[in-house]
């Protein structure tokens, strides 16, 4: 068993409005220091021990992203033998 | 491909939270064909000489519009067969799903200004050489509702480069803002786009709620229904 965590977040080049709604509120809420947000995803998965290092890479990109607009980030934070 | 005696059968599928496939289903009987329900999560097809992906929000949009419906067995059989020539149309949520499935190349994201809109839009017929066009004068400007928050095209430079040379660019908004133009920050104003042989094509605004004017503003989607029944009674 372990802990998995994939980040996803939307490619530079794509534009994000709801990135740009977040810095909007930022900037009314007294946060003009924030020059930029993007939006993003975070998933955590449990996975066992037949789940390979491109089973995961196969996870992300065909079903927690699209390539097409967005990157991803995949870490194996912990097992479940040694979180203890 | 040539349909049996009877009229074309064209299939019309429903997903958890599909909403406009009985509308889809209506415009398919109004064009003289006869509309056949496809399950998601059946793999038969029972034999359609077409498939109607149509609009609603399928598992609700969760993780990106049209993201777990691409995965739904019945698009195993949707993909395959549209390989292999069957005629799909993907309409709004529709659309999302054809492109996530990857049957037409980009993606369709959140509009850029963030809200629902819900309006009835003009469009251009960029091409009218498909089976789901053929019955539109070149040109011709259409009036037919669009309802998304979810409708702006994005695709790669190199992708939009090519269905623009390829003539694959369907359907174009056009008209000036405010009420009219391109309403979500699409690429090059594309509202719809097919494959390369015309057969699969898929656009966000809705035409088969635009084929009677008693019930929309127009009967100018019903053209879309009458050119694939033209080309599947084809001989």
């Amino acid at each position: 068993m372990a802990r998995v965590e994939v980040d996803v977040t939307i490619k530079p080049e794509i534009l994000d409005p709801q990135g740009k709604a977040i810095l909007g509120a930022l900037g009314r809420t007294g946060h003009a220091g924030v020059i930029g947000v993007r939006q993003g995803k975070h998933f955590d998965l449990e996975v066992d021990d037949t789940v390979t290092d491109d089973e995961l890479e196969t996870i992300a990109s065909t079903l927690l992203a699209n390539s097409v607009i967005e990157s991803w980030v995949i870490r194996r934070v912990a097992s479940a033998s040694t979180a203890q | 491909m040539t349909a049996s005696i009877g009229g074309a059968r064209i299939g019309v599928i429903t997903f958890p939270g599909t909403l406009d496939d009985v509308d889809a289903a209506r415009a398919v009987k109004y064009a003289g064909a006869q509309a056949v329900p496809l399950w998601h999560a059946d793999d038969d097809l029972k034999g359609v000489d077409a498939v109607i992906v149509p609009g609603g929000f399928s598992y609700g949009d969760y993780l990106r519009a049209g993201a777990i419906s691409a995965h739904a067995t019945v698009m195993r059989s949707v993909i395959d067969a549209a390989r292999g020539g069957l005629p799909v149309l993907g309409i709004c949520n529709g659309f999302q799903i054809l492109a996530e499935a990857h049957l037409l190349p980009g993606v369709v994201m959140r509009n850029s200004g963030l809200r629902f809109l819900c309006r009835d839009q003009w469009l251009r017929v960029e091409n009218t050489d498909t089976v789901w066009t053929s019955r539109y004068e070149p040109g011709a400007e259409i009036l037919i509702p669009m309802k998304n928050a979810k409708g702006r095209y994005v695709a790669d430079p190199g992708v939009i480069a090519e269905l623009e040379a390829e003539g694959r660019v369907l359907m174009r908004y056009i008209g000036d803002g405010p009420a009219q133009g391109n309403p979500n920050g699409s690429l090059n104003d594309i509202a719809g786009i097919c494959s390369a042989d015309g057969r699969i094509a898929a656009l966000m605004p809705h035409p088969e709620h635009a084929i009677d004017a008693l019930t929309g503003p127009t009967d100018d989607g019903l053209g879309m229904f009458l050119s694939l029944v033209d080309s599947l009674l084809k001989v």
